[in-house]
């Protein structure tokens, strides 16, 4: 064997040292399975609801479409309840809840998820540069991030759109920057968790430069609560922006999504109608099917995640 | 050194309402978005605009015009509603149309804090004497559900079941101002019940992580293993320890109460202070926007201030940071 070779069979048996545990493989309860069906569904209705729903989303169903034998000539299209023709009834002006609903997860789906990935690309970035950062940038990014922490969420995004009114680039742009402060606080606290840990302090020792400290040793140890993480915020930013739309203030009309799919139907309720209560449905199948997986995969890393979401 | 950290906490309290305050102006007075335009409309001419905006103070640079406005905010003068949204005209005081508003809300919100803090507390701490027994978990699913839903899919569920299928209860809470005794309870009853609903799954979450962490401490743990009753560790031991975390949910929980409040009085068309605001953004009349974003932050940051005081008073280790 040459020298070389010697060499070379180091470097691989270095490599294949096990530096952590074998990986558990995450065991999911039943409410887990159901929660990772309908977070399923609903990805693939995002991309295929408009092609398999029964009509347009602003489609106003045919009168002829009701007509039963012995019943009314002209009967009224709207506020229809579930039948054959539409299976879940009609909305306010007569259009198909359905479709409105698999048209509308495009839009409540994809706004939330652009808002959370937004929230993280800014908080994570911060957060972790004030964890590794001097004392002084980890006063200066704290302090700041405190003040805007102490103004409810909902009051803040009042007062950005009494100022600047409501499109989709100001909401996503706005809901990221409102949900950024929590996530700068736990992306902080996790890595300086890291930050102070013995294999860091190795790794200083041994004169890895600041970037590979961070990409390799703590990202790496991260990466999984703030994936947890992830999937409670993506929870709140849906229901905040749902709750924008049904108060007037998010979705403008003519685009609808969930949340302003409630209000616009609200009228209807004291009549009995589904119609606001099925697209609210929509948004809890979604956040509770999150929420069940959240909490198997905290089960699955020990639950002291909880401690830190507050 | 227990007087010296509350002191530090309240100059804390108060440099974060200075902060806060900043913030809100900023965030309705630099950005585009001008009032004297909407008040005349499209027929609006140059000069005209030019009169209204000397006449309403915009033309001062930004921070004379934050100054004028916390010094008048400071001294109760909350300024002119400038697009006249809701009750009020253009030109109205701003506290005339927030004053009974403000009633009404603290009206709604004293009655849910009187109903759901007891009945939430005895549930958290029934989920947490017997934990992983059916109740507990009955009760941890319906309240983990319950925070995971929409606020307005709980009023809507809550009006099918009292107003539509029951009939007992009106399904708005329309309120013309001299409602008295049981009419006034009557239109309350909706959005009190939505509330206690929300804020309550809220206590009990947190009321039971406090209880089971307080629990599994190892004093506790001594206690047991010494043989008193359990009686005893929970009065004897527990109690006291608890208080302080429990105030401590109970502040927090009302500050939540905010975001419900907004949805709720939304939902019931209920003449309250949220309604007021929502009403001011949808026709920007800023004054009357950052008036009652003041109020509220200003309830949140000291409600938030008392849960961290009741946290320093109760645990003396809190009370010298290292």
């Amino acid at each position: 064997m040459s020298i070389d070779e010697k060499i070379k069979e180091k470097i691989t048996s270095f490599e294949e040292l096990p530096d952590a545990p074998p990986r558990r493989k995450i065991r999911f309860s039943i409410g887990g399975k159901i929660g990772i069906f309908f977070v399923f569904f609903w990805i693939v209705m995002v991309f295929i609801g408009p092609y398999v729903s029964p009509y347009n989303e602003a489609d106003i169903l045919d009168e002829s479409l009701f007509i039963v034998p012995g019943g009314e000539e002209y009967p009224d299209t709207d506020y229809q309840p579930p039948s054959k023709v539409a299976f879940l009834g009609t909305d306010y002006l007569g259009r198909d809840t359905l479709s409105r609903i698999l048209y509308g997860a495009r839009t409540t789906i994809g706004i939330s998820f652009l808002a959370t990935l937004l929230a993280y690309l800014l908080g994570v970035t911060l957060g972790i540069a004030a964890a590794v950062g001097s004392e002084w940038l980890d006063m200066f990014l704290s302090r700041f991030n405190d003040a805007f922490l102490s103004i409810p969420t909902i009051m803040m995004g009042l007062v950005v759109i009494a100022a600047v009114g409501s499109t989709i680039p100001i909401l996503i742009g706005m809901t990221g920057l409102i949900y950024a402060t929590s996530v700068f606080r736990v992306a902080r606290s996790l890595g300086q968790d890291v930050m102070v840990s013995d294999f860091v302090e190795a790794a200083k020792v041994r004169g890895e430069g600041l970037w590979w400290i961070i990409t390799r040793e703590i990202l790496p140890n991260v990466v999984m609560p703030l994936a947890t993480d992830f999937g409670l915020r993506f929870v709140w930013i849906i229901l905040f922006i749902s709750s924008l739309s049904f108060l007037g203030l998010g979705v403008q009309p003519p685009m609808s999504d969930w949340g302003s799919m409630v209000k616009e139907n609200l009228g209807g309720l004291p009549y009995g109608s589904i119609s606001p209560l099925m697209p609210s449905l929509a948004i809890a199948t979604l956040t509770i099917a999150i929420n069940l997986i959240v909490d198997d995969i905290s089960a699955h890393s020990g639950g002291k995640l909880s401690n830190r979401m507050i | 050194m227990l007087f010296q950290a509350v002191l530090k906490r309240i100059l804390i309290g108060f440099a974060t309402l200075f902060v806060v305050s900043i913030i809100i102006f900023l965030g309705t007075s630099l950005l585009p978005g001008d009032v004297a335009e909407i008040i005349l409309g499209q027929m609006a001419t140059p000069e005209s605009l030019a009169a209204l905006r000397e006449k309403l103070g915009m033309n001062h640079p930004p921070h004379t015009r934050y100054l004028l406005w916390l010094g008048n905010l400071l001294s109760g003068d909350l300024g002119m509603s400038k697009a006249g949204s809701g009750a009020g005209t253009i030109g109205t005081e701003i506290s005339v149309m927030i004053a009974p508003r403000l009633v009404n809300t603290l009206r709604l919100a004293g009655m849910v804090a009187l109903i759901s803090i007891p009945l939430a507390m005895s549930l958290g701490l029934l989920a947490s004497m017997y934990p992983g027994s059916r109740i507990d978990r009955t009760i941890t699913f319906t309240t983990l559900s319950i925070i995971s839903i929409p606020d307005f899919l709980v009023a809507m569920i809550l009006v099918m079941i009292f107003a539509v299928q029951l009939g007992w209860l009106p399904s708005i809470a329309y309120m013309s101002g001299n409602e008295t005794g049981w009419q006034l309870i009557r239109a309350l009853l909706m959005p009190t019940l939505t509330l206690v609903t929300i804020v309550s799954a809220q206590i009990i979450r947190m009321t039971r992580a406090t209880i089971l962490n307080i629990m599994s401490s190892p004093y506790i743990e001594m206690a047991i293993l010494k043989g008193v009753p359990r009686k005893r560790i929970i009065l004897r031991h527990s109690l006291l320890n608890t208080i302080g975390p429990i105030v401590n949910v109970i502040a927090l929980n009302l500050a939540w109460l905010i975001g419900g409040v907004v949805i709720v009085e939304t939902v019931f068309a209920y003449p309250g202070l949220a309604k007021l605001m929502i009403d001011g953004v949808q026709t920007r009349d800023l004054p009357l926007v950052q008036a009652c974003a003041m109020i509220f932050c200003g309830t949140y940051v000291v409600l938030i201030m008392i849960a961290d005081m009741a946290s320093i008073i109760s645990n003396p280790r809190l009370r010298h940071p290292k």
